[in-house]
Order: structure tokens, then sequence, then C-alpha cells
């Protein structure tokens, strides 16, 4: 029985969508203590397929067996019966509860908080996920609420752990750690399927790959034997150019200045920003790394002019000083900036591309005249920025949220750039973009600078960081780190300077 | 177990359901009428005819028509243009009644004296009133973030008790045997006719001008499309630059002034003095009106006139047929009623579900997203 030496068996699982067909026939075959890898750009149907196995989408079609048994999976409380257990991308914690109180609340058995306690501690211990029971959630990192979720799975005792790109919010340190404790789960016999885009995450952490494109399976391999380019190269249908590293440009003036600025969180549970200093050259992009929610969206909001309640500091755009105005005011002095979240901050889902094309745009591209809307500027407007940047809409008519999220992406930078920017703010400029249109828009951004605009990249992305910037520092608990030229860092460094970490103290321990 | 129901959204909605959604709502409220009525032992035809037709079958009726949709439809206007921001200001009762007090009080201050400025004088009197009301749910939600719907709707009963004391006091005609109402205003405060021999008065002329600009001023504007932005999404009206406290200030004095004129339009139009009671509810009927008419100018004045006829045909449907006057309320809420659910189930679908409880809640995977 060839079926009983795989511990998950799917075969032609079929989902379609409105639209789409998000898996097509799809096999995939675990063994016990394997680490699978599924992988696949955005899009491809991973998480559609995760979501089947985990019982909360229906497959059209398709069998599934675990354990060599038919199993119809219609729920995620009997896919933890059945043993398997999911790491979401996004955790679903209580901050203001503790680590116990938030553990007990997923678990589908009640046990006493105390002996559940104790439990944690044991997991714990024994997988190197350092974590203390009684710590409210608020008071920990990202990667340490990871780790709830994973003590969180492991407490089900499962056979099959899915996690779904567990390492986008954790620093590469943090990566090290997790990749430990899932070699050692996978030898004790659990089985892991790891869902990613990260190339060199699954060369050093999986055994074999399932590799999907489009919603079909083009491949299965045995990672070892394949290198980074060839699963690339399997993930998008293509090989693609090597990006040319940005020609040395030497900075000109200064269109970007802040000096001693702090600025409370508006929100409780916000990260107040604590003497920011920095400065942006025209033609240079400059980097700030950090896991998410380290000040991010507060720096950008702080920057842009959302936020205009600073407690002291000052903000200089193009030499004026700009403390005071308005983002409209701001985008009047050569600003555009393009925030994280793309439907409701970036642009109004329920309104069509020309009403969000005149969004941020009707002041430098003179849309208004005399309170009234220039309706066929603003539609020229939209469509030259759909044609530029190559946005795959049916129609300008179509409201904002019926866009794939990186075709909606490459909207909005266009939008900002066709405005011809000379200072650039940008948050996450490539999150859940595929691939290629990725590449496109790093590209941009760095014709952007090399025409002499100030570019500020924020990203969790330590790649793309590492590859377009020509300066980098990082983002840690509302402080942000001193800067380097990104040509003599490393990971590993910036790395240091996501946790907080100064380098020259580093060095100093070390010596 | 019985399998749970359960409302999943969907994930494109028909854009042509969400207009039809409102003749859906009335063919629904019609074979709930036909219900209602035989069930009170009346013929459904019959009242229906005299619900729907009679009150239309002549050229006093159209013009009634115009006098009670004027008020409907200048309310429903001005509440479309809050309503497409976010802004849940259902107190234009109040407005209306503040509306009604400045401009009465002004048509008796002007009492036996003539000119011509003194009907404007009124009317902007009128729309000063329903800003000062709305001017204070405005102050109330921007400075102490205090939530528009409560403060706008216990200011209403708040409006209608001062009217009831001016006209037991202040304004009440001293000549009226204490009579709880005031002077009949002289003819130089009352409205002009437009059509001989009825009651249609200058103010449903204004009606459909305040329609054409409020068309304008949504689809046109920069201002109007800060409305729509920040009913959309606050936040990307945040980052375009656009103030959120000042779109409130603004949609809640243009929806109050309007509905203040509406009043000042009643008092000065069909009703002539200042009573205890100026308004059948128009400021609350108008709710219905601008959604019924999807939040559109032109929606709320088709959905005026037919809210309008539901006034009308309660009325000949209480003379002819002897049925309760709550029957207008009863169709109105009705109407209402299955608007709400059509729209609903145009945004949603109904999924039954396994009775197995989910303990987990689903990953918020809804931008973006992986893959």
């Amino acid at each position: 029985m060839e079926q009983n030496t795989y511990l998950l068996e799917l075969k032609k699982m079929t989902k379609s969508f409105p639209g789409v067909l998000a898996n097509d026939a799809l096999d995939l075959k675990i063994k016990q203590g394997e680490i699978h890898a599924l992988l696949g750009e955005n899009g491809a149907g991973k998480s559609t397929l995760v979501k089947m196995i985990y019982g909360i989408l229906k497959a059209d079609s398709g069998e599934i067996y675990f354990n060599g048994k038919k199993v119809t999976i219609n729920s995620p409380a009997y896919a933890r019966k059945l043993g398997i257990a999911m790491v979401f991308q996004h955790f679903s914690l209580f901050d203001s509860l503790t680590v116990v109180e938030n553990i007990s609340l997923g678990m589908d058995h009640q046990s006493s908080l105390k002996q559940l306690a104790q439990q944690i501690t044991e997991i714990s211990r024994r997988y190197g996920l350092p974590l203390d029971p009684q710590r409210h959630v608020y008071t920990l990192s990202v990667g340490e609420r990871q780790r709830i979720e994973i003590i969180r799975c492991l407490l089900q005792k499962p056979k099959l752990l899915i996690m779904d790109e567990p390492t986008s919010v954790l620093t590469p340190q943090e990566v090290e750690k997790l990749f430990v404790t899932l070699k050692r789960l996978a030898q004790e016999g659990l089985a892991i399927l790891y869902i990613s885009h990260k190339l060199d995450e699954i060369k050093a952490l999986c055994h074999e790959a399932t590799i999907l494109r489009l919603g079909k399976r083009v491949a299965r391999v045995c990672v070892d034997e394949e290198s980074t380019s060839s699963l690339a190269a399997m993930m998008m249908g293509e090989e693609l150019q090597a990006f040319q590293h940005p020609q040395k440009m030497n900075p000109g003036e200064v269109r970007l200045g802040v000096k001693n600025l702090y600025a409370k969180a508006s929100d409780p549970l916000g990260i107040s920003l604590k003497n920011i200093n920095l400065q942006l050259r025209s033609g240079e992009v400059v980097g700030i790394a950090g896991v998410a929610g380290n000040g991010q969206d507060e720096l950008l909001t702080v920057l842009n002019g959302e936020n205009l309640s600073l407690e002291k500091g000052s903000i200089e755009i193009a030499g004026k000083s700009v403390t005071r105005l308005n983002p409209n005011q701001r985008r009047l002095l050569g600003m555009a900036s393009v925030p994280e979240k793309r439907l409701g901050h970036g642009a109004m889902p329920d309104m069509d591309l020309s009403e969000n094309a005149f969004l941020t745009a009707y002041e430098r591209m003179k849309l208004v005249h005399k309170w009234f809307i220039n309706y066929s500027k603003t539609k020229r407007f939209a469509r030259s920025i759909i044609e530029d940047f190559g946005v795959k809409t049916p129609a300008i008519e179509v409201p904002a949220k019926s866009l794939s999220g990186g075709n909606l992406q490459k909207f909005i930078i266009g939008r900002e750039l066709t405005q011809k920017p000379e200072l650039l703010i940008v948050s996450q400029p490539t999150w859940g973009v595929d691939a290629g249109a990725a590449q496109t828009i790093r590209e941009e951004l760095r014709e952007l600078a090399a025409k002499g605009a100030a570019v500020l990249v924020i990203s969790q992305d330590l790649d793309e960081l590492m590859q377009i910037t020509d300066r980098i520092g990082a983002i840690c608990g509302g402080v942000l780190s001193e800067f380097y030229p990104t040509a003599e860092m490393s990971i590993e460094k910036v790395g240091l300077l996501m946790a907080g970490v100064k380098l020259n103290e580093e060095l100093q321990d070390a010596a | 177990m019985l399998p749970k129901l359960q409302l999943v959204k969907r994930q494109t909605p028909s854009k042509a359901m969400l207009y039809l959604s409102p003749l859906l709502a009335i063919i629904l409220t019609l074979i709930a009428s036909i219900l209602l009525f035989l069930i009170m032992g009346v013929s459904p035809l019959a009242a229906l005819h005299a619900f729907f037709i009679e009150p239309i079958s002549s050229i006093y009726g159209l013009s009634e028509l115009g006098v009670k949709a004027t008020p409907l439809v200048l309310i429903g206007v001005a509440l479309s243009l809050g309503f497409r921001a976010g802004v849940w200001n259902i107190g234009a009762e109040g407005q209306l009644i503040l509306g009604g007090i400045f401009g009465g009080a002004t048509a008796l201050f002007f009492y036996e004296k003539t000119g011509f400025y003194i009907i404007p004088l009124i009317l902007i009197m009128g729309i000063l009133g329903g800003m000062l009301w709305a001017a204070i749910v405005a102050l109330l939600r921007t400075r102490f973030n205090a939530n528009e719907i409560l403060t706008s709707l216990m200011l209403s009963y708040v409006a209608a008790l001062l009217l009831n004391y001016l006209v037991h006091g202040a304004l009440r005609d001293p000549d009226g045997m204490n009579f709880p109402e005031s002077r009949l205003f002289s003819d130089s405060a009352l409205l002009p006719i437009i059509l001989e021999d009825t009651r249609l008065h200058i103010g449903a002329l204004i009606a459909l001008l305040v329609v054409v600009l409020g068309w304008g001023l949504l689809s046109r504007t920069l201002l109007g499309y800060q409305i729509k932005v920040i009913g959309d999404a606050p936040a990307a009206g945040k980052h375009a630059g656009f103030s959120q406290s000042r779109i409130i200030w603004i949609t809640l004095l243009m929806s109050g002034g309007i509905a203040g004129l509406a009043g000042a339009i009643e008092v000065t139009g069909p009703i002539g003095q200042l009573l205890p009671n100026i308004s059948p509810g128009y400021g609350f009927t108008a709710i219905i009106v601008a959604y019924v008419g999807r939040l559109h100018p032109v929606g709320a004045l088709l959905a005026g006139l037919l809210l309008a006829l539901s006034y009308l045909g309660g009325e000949t449907a209480q003379i002819e047929l002897k049925l309760p006057v709550a029957v207008t309320g009863v169709f109105q809420g009705l109407l209402l009623f299955f608007l709400l659910a059509s729209d609903v189930l145009i945004q949603y679908r109904l999924q039954s579900t396994p009775a197995t409880p989910v303990v987990k809640p689903l990953p918020a995977a809804k931008e973006g997203g992986t893959s």
C-alpha cells in the first residue's frame, strides 16, 4: 500500500473562486518527519490549498488522505482532531491577556490555567522556545508572539504543522532560532508544511518542495538537488534578470531633514517615536528596516503630514519647515508618500480608479479648477498610470477593491511617481506583490532617485532593502538607529540594528 | 444539531441589484401590505386604490403630493450628503422644527408689515435655526467624540418641547383665547402659490433647486469628492490631507440648514402659523427617503415623491376605508425594512454551516494576503 507511507496525501484538489481557478487539480504528499515547502509567488494558490487542508475552505473536488485514510475536513476543529495544526501569518491574540490565558482560549479541551502554564514551560524548554506563560501579550515582541502560536499548536500534539510565511515578521536572528526548533520537531517525527516564497529559507530548511504557479503544480522536487535560481525559475516560469545594483550617485541637496523629533502614539498600543534624526539628499535611496509594529506606521504618518501632533522636533522638506503643514501642503513642496496599507489608506476600496487617481494628485496635477473637478483630465491621468505602469484592469470605472493586491500597488505607486516627486516616502513597496511586479517597482524607485529625487523606503523585507538602498538603518521600538552605507552592511548587522543593538557596542563586546 | 445560517460576504455584489433594490423593496412592501389588508378584512384592491391611485388622480391631488414631497425631498437630499460622509444625522426633525421656530418668529416679527425682503429673510432665518441645532451636534462630535446618532436624535425631542413652550408662551396669539397657536402670518410672510387654487407653493421649486445643487456638489466638486472619500475610507482621506472634522462640520451645517429651510417653508407655506406640531415626522421619514434614493439627490427626489404618496394615501385610506392612520407608518416601516433586507442580501449571501463551533478566529487575509 503506497498510500500508507505518506502522512498526508492530496489528490487533484481543485478550488475556484468567481473569476479565478485558484487551485487546479493539485497533488501533494508529505511523509512523517519531513519539512515540505509549498513554494509559489503571491497568488499562486498556496493559501487556498492550506486553507482546504485546515478545513477553512471546502474544495470543489479532490481527495484528502490522512494516514492512508480518506477524510473530509470540513472545519478547523476537525482538522485539529486529526492532528493538523496551523500557525497563521496573522496572529489571533488578545493583547491585554497573558500568554497562558491566550493559549487557554484557543484550546479545544479546557484544562486548568496552572496545569496549562506548566505544559507551556515544559514545551518551551524542550524546543528552545523561551516564553514566560504569565507575561502579557502586549509586552512581547512579534517573534515571541509567534512562539505562543507555535506552542499553542504543539500542545495539541499534532502530526502535521502548517506554517504560513512564518518568517515575514522576524529578524534574521529570530529566523535562525525558529529553524533550529523546526528541524528538531521534524527529527521527532512531526511533518511540517512550510509555506514561503523566500528561496534561501527553503534551501536552508526544507527537504522536499512542491512548487505552484498560477494555481497549478509545476514541480515536486528534492530541495537539495536544486539551486536557488532553478527554484526561482520554476516558481516564476522565467529567469528573472538580476537586479542591476544602483549606480553610485553623488548625493545632492537635502530634501528631507528631521531633527530631534518626538511624537506620542495616538493609539494606546501604538509606538511613540523618540528622538528621530534623519537626513535625505537628492539622488539617494535610504532604507529603514524593522520588524512590523516598531513604529513604521507612526514614522510614515509623521513624515507625510497625516499626524501633526508632534511633541517636539522639526521636519523640513526642501529646506522649508513643514512641521505644521498638512499632507497636501507638503505635496506641493514635492513630497509623495505610499502607505503600507493599500485598501482604506492608500486607496478607497469602493471608489473607481479615476477617483482614486485624483486622491493625492489633484494639487500637483492641477485636476481642480475653482472648486470643480476636471473629470476628463482626471481620467486621462488615471489612464496614463494604467498604461505606464502596466496595471491590469478591465477599465478605469472599476472599484479599487476589485484589483489584485499587486495591481493596486502598481497603481498607487504609479499615481505617486507620475507626479514626479522630489521626495518619496514609501512603506512596504512590494508587500504582497508578485516577484515580477516587485522587481519593476524596485527598479522604478531606483530610477526616481537617479533622476534626482530622494527616496525613503520603510520595509520589512531585508533583501529588498539590501538590494535597492544606498544607506540603511533600522527602527526598533520607535527609536531610529544610525544609518550606514548599505555596501558595508551584512544582513546580520542589519538584524542587530532591527533588534535595537548599536553596532559599535556590539563590536566592543566582541573585543 | 441543526445547521447554522450564516451571512457570508459576496465577492462581487451585483451593481445592477444595488439600484434595483429599492424597486424590489417596493414590490415586497406591496405584497406585505396586501397581506396586511387581508388580515384587517379590507379588500386589498380597494385599499391599494385608495392608497396609491386615488390621491394622485386629480390635479389637486398631484399638487398636494408636491406639497408633502417638498420637505421630504429637501431633507432627503440634505441627509444623503451627510450619510455619504458617514455622518449619521438622524435628528433632521429637530433641525426642521428649529427652522420653523426661527422662520415663524421672523414672520411674526414682521406681522402686518409688507416688503419683498420678508420672505427671503424668513427662509434665511430658518436655515440659520437648523444650522444652529446641527452645530450643537457637530461640536459634541468633533470636540468630545459624542456619537451624533444619539445627540441629534435627543436634540429632536428638545426642539419639539421648545416649540411647544414657545407656542404656549412667548409666541402665542394674544387674541387666540389661550389656544397654543401663534397668530396667522400676514400675507407678506406667506410663500407665493405657484398653481392657482392649490396649496402648491414656491418651496417645491426650491426643493428642485436643492436637488440640482446637491447633485452638482456630490458629482462635480472637490467638496463632494471629499465627502465621498471620508465616507468610504477615512484613513485615505487623512492620507490626502482632508480634515474629517471639517467634513463633519460642513455636512452637519448643510443638512441642518436645509432641514431648517424645510421647516421655515412648512410654516410659511401650507401651515401659515406656528402650531405645537408642525411636522408629521418629515425629518424621520426623510431618512427612508435618503436610503430608498440610494443617497443620491435625484434618487431622493423620486423617493420623496413615493413617501409623500404614503402620507396622502394614509389619509385617503383613513377617510374611505376607516383604516387607522398608523397605516402610513406601517407602510413606511415595511419599506425601510425590506430595503435594508434587500441591501444586506445583495452584499451578503446566506450560507448554512455545519453545527461544529469554529474556535479559532479566521485570519484576516483580505487584502494583499499571501497567495
